[in-house]
């Protein structure tokens, strides 16, 4: 059997790696590399250093080590039953990838996932082997994040996240139910247990010894995980819910949403019907939602019976239009908590309003200047020169911002 | 008129410091014309040397931040623009703050263009490799085409970045240079840029991560401007890959499921063999407590909390539920309750390690708040239903005494928990006829707010756990006796 070229290989574990959503470069401590002794740095604010035509950045160099995989989770097209193409890099491949493209501004550092192979404390013993060549023997000072395998012994994720800027742990799938039917190898117990792991080993490393020493820092940029939506029929009130309870008991920084994607040699167990992107999209929202705009699960996923998510319109504003009572609220007078509840007001805006309304009284005009978002705020809002009459109550005002009715197809 | 021309390298400062003298001489913005490189054409304006004037001049941070972006714009009236606000800043130093002011607005975008620009320039300039034969140091080279003057402001992202590495930018305005230390010469033409096979393997990468089933080419538009795309290797790839997209995936989505490969069947056997044999070594009751269902908390927690001790202990302390951190470990009394409660059991002489520990409840009960969990008390329903652990670990420990650490213990050994605090002290006796030691849960020393109270009641907590060691440590168990020990007022 002739080997693979480098070439090769890239094409196969950067096409196996891209139906992980996340490729974020941010968060985690400042190094740079002005010494001369090494090469790279972090800002805290990631770059995009391109975007692919489905939108979406490319920050890291985002691979697997190999797409060799004894599991057989049906979403997923590198399990041990589908007949994608194999390929396994060499430690020294990823090392040179990673800072041959860093060198050239490509990317900011290097996201690597892998197949399991063998084992998880195998595999996992392998990524780490890359990390720390990368850190040690290249004194590589860029974004490294690693997905960790979850079987893996803990010992190897406490090394893991001495070297990696973030860990990810993927929760696959909504519910408990849904990864036991989809990934039968895969424990949502033992997800559960390797992410509370990563937060003890986080907040252990924060605190001084009684030397008063600081121990090395551990993933400095936090957590993350990923869920597939659209796979199993999770509705979004049960997977927002399902983010929340991960927020506040794992301290993820982010919870990733990616809309079930088909893939190729799909198995038969999956639907046929792929979710439309918006649905990710309005996820995205509600969860922005909760995280910064003081909204809970519940009042987002109130307006429908069904527990989804308004797709024609954004989740705010389904959620202004269900409670017109609370308005008009007056830009000059609300408070910061009512502010950051009107539709096309972000939490810049409502920054901006609150600084500048101690100079004077707001007008209709001054909100443009502040980046509000007048088309979807001003049946909301009172200013010096506008009131919004009766269009607050008026019964087409949800008509005003959905699409118009589209005629369905014959064919 | 005064006349101010400002460098091409240095901009920034050398326009504060004019500014600063200009605004000590009380020059009002309409007598100065600023310009930028060579000088401008204005015949009326005369070259002039600065005034020099003894007004105090200040500006604050924002706006020192805000001007160090805004001198970099291509506007050719920045400079003056930045005059002005200066000026105003003088009498109204809280200006900025007024974001529906028309000048600060207007100030505002040009800084917000500038930094968009900087932004993408750290992102999209795409280095050569031109290292010569024999080098110790390896050398590359960009050209990148800004929209705005900021190669000077954006030069140290690359030198900090690229430490190891000599490297230079060439702009159509100015060329930046790193040899180890950052230098500038004049803008150039596009240098021509010797092939990097490093490129072929980009393109490769770019045309792999991206997901033809998901298309979106007007989002990646947003963010990566066409403007940009001449200088970058692998955006001569979009139009194809927009193209053939589409019909790339409705061939995916086309092709029926094939047959799993022959490996596939022998390594999952294997693999359920393996996971099965870990499963059964491990302790049943382990295995059982892991898999319950019955009441929903399951759910939300991460894992159930086991007691934990050795299984002949005579002593078995029994608590609420687990908190945040027992959740976290799968260890009971492992967060800030458990540290009062180690503490004490120490002060009475009771080694942590002899006792079994245990929790009325097994698995967290909270409710999220943000990036917190807030604890909730369990329920009625739900004690009961955990009682059926709570019973069988009393059944494989049968300890000589048991304490109940507060009301959910209380009312899940006795079946009411009323009078805790009357009851605290006295020793009654759990359904079985285990003699139980009744106390407070430590989590309640934890929540009294005033020092003096709370001291008061980890004494009377320490003198519970010391009433406990004496009933076991006289050699047999202690007689239930419903009245209050002798040793308390």
């Amino acid at each position: 059997m002739h080997s693979k070229t480098l070439e090769q290989k890239l094409a196969i574990l950067s096409d196996a790696a891209k139906y992980d959503a996340s490729c974020a470069s941010s968060g985690g401590t400042r190094r740079d590399s002005r010494d001369g002794k090494g090469i790279g740095s972090t800002t805290g604010s990631g770059i995009c250093h391109a975007y692919a035509p489905d939108g979406r950045c490319i920050s890291l160099l985002k691979i697997l080590m190999t797409n060799f995989c004894i599991y057989d989770c049906a979403y997923c097209v590198n399990r041990v039953s589908s007949n994608v193409e194999r390929a396994r890099f060499a430690p020294e491949e990823v090392v040179h990838l990673t800072l041959e493209f860093y060198r050239r501004n490509y990317i900011e550092g290097l996201f690597l996932s892998s197949g399991i192979i063998r084992s998880p404390d195998d595999t996992m013993a392998d990524m780490v082997r890359i990390v720390r060549s990368l850190r040690q023997e290249h004194h590589f000072r860029g974004y490294i994040h690693l997905k960790t395998i979850p079987d893996a012994d803990p010992k190897l994720i406490e090394e893991a996240g001495l070297y990696a800027d973030r860990l990810s742990i993927n929760v696959e799938l909504p519910t408990d139910r849904a990864v036991q039917d989809y990934a039968p190898e895969k424990s949502p117990d033992r997800i559960r247990k390797a992410m509370a792991d990563v937060r003890l080993l986080k907040e252990g490393a924060t605190e001084r010894s009684h030397t008063g020493r600081r121990p090395p820092k551990f993933a400095p940029a936090g957590q993350s995980t990923q869920m597939i939506v659209g796979a199993d029929g999770a509705s979004d009130a049960t997977i927002l819910t399902s983010s929340t309870r991960l927020y506040s008991s794992y301290k993820l920084k982010r919870v990733y949403y990616s809309a079930f994607s088909p893939i190729p040699d799909a198995t038969a167990k999956l639907p046929l019907v792929k979710p439309p992107l918006i649905r990710e999209h309005r996820l995205y929202q509600a969860d922005w939602l909760m995280r910064f705009y003081g909204f809970d699960v519940q009042e987002i996923t109130a307006n429908r019976s069904d527990g989804n998510l308004d797709l024609e319109i954004d989740p705010k504003l389904a959620w202004a239009l269900a409670n017109r009572a609370l308005f008009p609220v007056d830009v000059n007078h609300a408070q910061k908590e009512v502010l950051l509840r009107v539709p096309g007001f972000g939490t810049k805006t409502v920054q901006r309003i609150l600084a500048s309304r101690r100079h004077r009284t707001l007008r209709y005009d001054d909100l443009k200047r502040m980046g509000a978002n007048l088309k979807n705020a001003k049946p909301f809002i009172h200013a010096l020169d506008w009131t919004p009459r009766r269009l607050t109550d008026s019964h087409d005002l949800r008509a005003r911002f959905a699409p118009p009715p589209e005629q369905l197809s014959l064919f | 008129m005064y006349r101010v021309t400002l460098p091409t390298v240095g901009t920034f400062t050398a326009w504060r410091d004019a500014a600063r003298a200009l605004l000590s001489a009380g020059v009002a913005p309409g007598e100065v014309l600023w310009s930028h490189g060579q000088a401008g054409d204005d015949l009326f304006a005369a070259e002039t040397a600065l005034p020099r004037g003894d007004r105090p001049v200040t500006a604050t941070k924002t706006f020192l931040q805000l001007a160090n972006l805004v001198a970099w714009h291509s506007d050719p009236e920045r400079f003056g623009r930045l005059y002005a606000a200066l000026h105003a800043l003088q009498s109204d130093r809280r200006l900025l703050e007024d974001r529906a002011d028309p000048r600060v607005d207007r100030l505002n975008r040009l800084a917000k263009e500038v930094g968009r620009d900087k932004h993408k320039m750290t992102a999209f300039v795409r280095f050569r490799e031109i290292t010569p034969d024999g080098a110790n140091r390896r050398a590359f080279a960009a050209w990148f085409e800004p929209s705005h003057y900021i190669t000077e402001p954006t030069a140290p992202f690359f030198a900090k970045r690229f430490g190891d590495m000599d490297w230079s930018i060439a702009t159509p305005h100015l060329t930046a240079h790193f040899d180890g230390t950052l230098t500038f010469s004049d803008g150039e033409a596009k240098p021509p840029l010797p092939d990097d096979a490093t490129e072929d393997l980009w393109r490769t990468y770019f045309r792999s991560i991206f997901n033809p089933a998901r298309l979106k080419p007007k989002a990646m538009q947003a963010e990566m401007p066409k403007k940009y795309w001449k200088n970058m290797p692998e955006a001569t790839l979009i139009p194809e890959m927009i193209a053939t997209a589409r019909s790339r995936a409705a061939e995916m989505a086309a092709k029926a499921p094939t047959l799993a490969p022959a490996r596939a069947a022998p390594i999952l056997d294997r693999l359920h063999a393996a996971q099965s044999e870990k499963l059964q070594s491990q302790d049943q009751f382990l295995t059982a407590l892991q898999g319950c269902r019955r009441c929903p908390l399951w759910e939300n927690a991460t894992q159930p909390v086991p007691g934990e001790g050795p299984l002949d202990a005579a002593l078995m302390f029994v608590g609420e539920q687990p908190g945040d951190t027992e959740d976290l470990t799968g260890r009971p009394f492992a967060g800030p309750a458990g540290q009062v409660f180690e503490t004490a059991l120490a002060r009475a002489g009771i080694d942590r390690a002899q006792v079994y520990v245990t929790n009325a409840v097994k698995h967290f009960k909270f409710t999220p708040r943000g990036k917190r969990r807030l604890h909730q008390n369990p329920a009625r329903a739900e004690i009961q239903h955990c009682k059926w652990w709570l019973d069988l670990e009393v059944e494989r420990v049968r300890p000589a005494l048991m304490v109940a650490l507060g009301g959910t213990a209380l009312e899940s050994l006795t079946g009411s928990r009323e009078g805790l605090l009357k009851r605290r002290g006295r020793i009654e006796e759990t359904h079985e006829g285990i003699p139980l030691l009744i106390t407070v849960h430590p989590s309640y020393i934890l929540r009294m707010p005033d020092p003096g109270l709370r001291d008061e009641e980890t004494q009377r907590f320490q003198a519970d756990m010391a009433l406990a060691r004496a009933a076991v440590g006289a050699g047999q168990p202690p007689q239930p006796r419903p009245f209050r020990s002798p040793d308390r007022p």
